[in-house]
């Protein structure tokens, strides 16, 4: 993985002084709240309903051991005790004191960690598949590109003030883990007819109150011209994206409105003039990049040993295991293992200080040192031998993070909601836990099946509710919370948003309603189908039948 | 408004002549980009500094032809969050390459000096009265740069080649 030269480093450290004045300048009284709060939400510093917010990037859900363990210590040192990965892969403290956020992100600093553009109308975190450069099926290693566009985009001075925020991920698979198309700019590595690799550009996804899937302004670009095609994009959004209008300030509207042909040909004329300009990334810059993500020294691992078959037959707990949380690994004798932050009544995402440290240790031993964090707010350790197994199993077991439950119903997306945020219209959370108690059967779990519920506590739509199986959405009605339904929304390349059940259901029905309307799939399916498939083919009527009959 | 001009505060010698108003028969002037448009023959018959100053929606390509005269442009930022003019100013730096006096506006903050001054403003009208003290800690605090802009610093990447 990447790992910061002195360049880097100083840039980080002088970040961290410059905030560190500007704290000092709030404190003291010589900056007004009004005057502060761009300059703190440009480090990711927000002030929520009971205290401030940290937001810490975590660049394209990439973390090495010492990362994940100076994570655990801010939680422990300035927060209480816990953090939580969002659905970008960054990692949210809720509990902070602002006297304290300059020495917490000195000691971040130290493990090359930070807030810059975890906020504001600026250039956001990239993010990738979670399985970058370990996924049998991947052509490349996507995290290259992320860090050459972090890079570039990190202060930029022309793309800082954009009309809002800007999200961009990268995949190079043809399965897309990472919800590409919900990005404002979507880039999907492929080959091309001649062989060579270059990136589909997709641009105007993105959720919120007026959801759109990505589409394709370019089907193959160059790699050499990631950067100059980029440039062209943000000098286009920022000089013609609306201002007028804090709802219609995303790319998405400003695609929506020109449409995809004229909005391509303001980009692809732009592009001319920078295009093989100073902006044009290196050989050498690239090179020196893609030789930090190239793959550990694997050994020759058997692929099975007697401990695990035995274990496989004997212990169900195991084999569930295998199934859900573990998958197949580019290197023979090897595995992915996904360590789920999803337990029984948990608040899906949450990982304490103890869990962090012992989650580092774990992937010193077993996993080369790093971890990665999934958009659907688990963790990974992505090498792991299969012998291994048993052993990385029984540890997660007992520090309540085995939860053989990845894909599965009790797997929620879900946002912070009005426990913390100060957007949200509903709470999130205690929805996600009663889900999570009610679905904790194993056998019913696993015999569900694959089954994305994502919950987000307002039309922001933190929580994904667009592209879940089951989508959620807190609405506050006079006072009291309620719950909207949508069904069939999809992440995948195929996407699809979710279609609207029908009204908002009270907070108290809501997981009699979610469990009514799994009740109703199992009824219908047909061998093999999963809820998504089976909603596919018998449409919503059956569903919203069941759910508003009259008692 | 005090002005600030790389890096030092100076009287500002520009009469910055508002839509209605006449225009003075003698010394620079600054006149809207509307007014440049009607009244373009009689300012370029001035035997004076000419100026202008381009509402931050406006393309910028617009003023190509006349940029050789032209030895001052405003761009507005009427709320700072509003960057539309650090693309301008890019842009009529690097593609136009534009070499008059290219000065910031409005709501100008402190802790934006910097990526204005990289995007290629020389002059920022700021309303403090120790416009320079603040002018050297901003553009001072960071001076590591990944991505070239309209200013000479050089970025890194091309550091790390060279060291």
């Amino acid at each position: 993985m990447y790992s910061y030269d002195e360049y880097d480093q100083k840039l980080l450290d002088q970040r961290v002084a410059q905030f560190r004045d500007q704290v000092r300048r709030r404190i003291a009284g010589e900056l007004t709240e009004e005057q502060f709060r761009p300059l703190r939400l440009r480090n990711g510093l927000y002030l929520q309903l009971h205290a401030y917010m940290l937001r810490v990037s975590v660049p394209y859900g990439t973390l090495s051991s010492r990362q994940l363990r100076g994570l655990g210590h801010v939680a422990r040192h300035y927060d209480r005790g816990f953090g939580h990965f969002t659905t970008r892969t960054n990692m949210q403290f809720h509990w902070m004191k602002l006297e304290h956020v300059p020495d917490a992100l000195a000691d971040l600093a130290k493990v090359q960690l930070h807030g810059i553009q975890t906020s504001g109308n600026s250039l956001r975190n990239v993010t990738a598949d979670h399985l970058a450069g370990v996924a049998p099926d991947e052509i490349e290693d996507p995290r290259i590109w992320c860090e050459i566009i972090r890079q570039w985009g990190a202060l930029h001075p022309e793309f800082s003030y954009l009309p809002r925020k800007f999200k961009i991920c990268i995949i190079a698979a043809p399965h897309d883990r990472a919800a590409l198309r919900i990005h404002d700019l979507a880039l999907r590595l492929h080959r091309n007819e001649a062989g060579e690799t270059g990136f589909e550009v997709m641009v105007g996804g993105g959720l919120g109150r007026t959801p759109f899937l990505a589409k394709t302004i370019r089907e193959f670009l160059p790699k050499r011209h990631l950067l100059s095609y980029l440039e062209a994009v943000l000098r286009v959004y920022n000089q013609l994206g609306r201002r007028d209008n804090l709802w219609k300030a995303r790319i998405k509207i400003l695609v929506h409105e020109l449409g995809v042909q004229k909005f391509t040909e303001l980009v692809e004329a732009e592009w001319q003039d920078v295009k093989d300009g100073p902006v044009e990334v290196s050989e050498a810059e690239v090179a020196r990049i893609a030789a930090q993500f190239s793959p550990p020294n694997y050994e020759d691992a058997p692929t099975f040993t007697r401990e695990f078959d035995e274990l496989r037959l004997n212990d169900l707990g195991f084999a569930r295991w295998l199934r859900t949380n573990v998958g197949g690994h580019k290197q023979p004798g090897y595995a992915i293992v996904t360590v789920s932050l999803k337990p029984p009544g948990g608040t899906p995402g949450d990982i304490t200080a103890e869990q962090m440290d012992a989650v580092a240790d774990l992937a010193d031993r077993y996993s080369f040192s790093e971890i990665r964090v999934t958009h659907a707010q688990n963790l990974v350790l992505p090498h792991v031998r299969r012998a291994d197994l048993p052993v990385v199993w029984r540890a997660l077991a007992a520090l309540g993070l085995a939860t053989p439950n990845i894909g599965l119903a009790s797997d929620i997306i879900c946002c912070p909601g009005l426990d913390y945020c100060s957007l949200a219209n509903a709470r999130s959370i205690p929805i996600a836990r009663r889900l999570t108690e009610r679905f904790d059967d194993l056998s019913r779990l696993h015999d569900l099946g694959e089954l994305k519920i994502k919950i987000s506590g307002c039309i922001n739509a933190c929580g994904h509710h667009h592209v879940g199986h089951i989508g959620i959405l807190g609405v506050d009605k006079n006072g009291e919370e309620y719950y909207q339904v949508t069904l069939g929304g999809s992440e995948d390349l195929n996407g699809a948003l979710g279609t609207i059940l029908g009204p908002a259901i009270h907070a108290d029905r809501i997981v009699e309603a979610v469990e009514t309307l799994i009740e109703i799939y199992v009824a219908l399916r047909r061998d093999g189908e999963r809820f998504l498939d089976t909603y596919r083919r018998v449409g919503l009527a059956p569903f919203k039948e069941r759910i508003y009959a009259p008692a | 408004m005090p002005l600030l001009k790389n890096g030092e505060a100076i009287a500002d010698t520009w009469q910055h002549v508002a839509a209605g108003e006449a225009v003075p028969p003698a010394g620079p002037v600054v006149v809207p980009f509307e007014r440049w448009k009607a009244e373009r023959e009689a300012l370029l018959a001035r035997n004076t500094p000419l100026g202008v100053r381009l509402p931050n929606a406006q393309n910028v390509g617009e003023l190509a032809a006349d940029l050789g005269r032209l030895e001052l442009i405003v761009l507005e930022f009427p709320k700072f969050v509003d960057g539309r003019a650090f693309s301008q100013a890019r842009v009529l730096r690097e593609r136009y390459r534009y070499r008059g006096e290219l000065r910031a506006t409005g709501d100008v903050l402190r802790d934006q000096l910097q990526f204005m001054q990289r995007c290629g403003f020389d002059a920022f009208e700021i309303a403090a009265p120790n416009a320079a003290e603040i002018w050297r800690a901003a553009v001072n605090e960071i001076d590591v740069f990944y991505q070239p802009a309209a200013d000479d610093r050089v970025p890194a990447p091309r550091l790390r080649r060279s060291a």
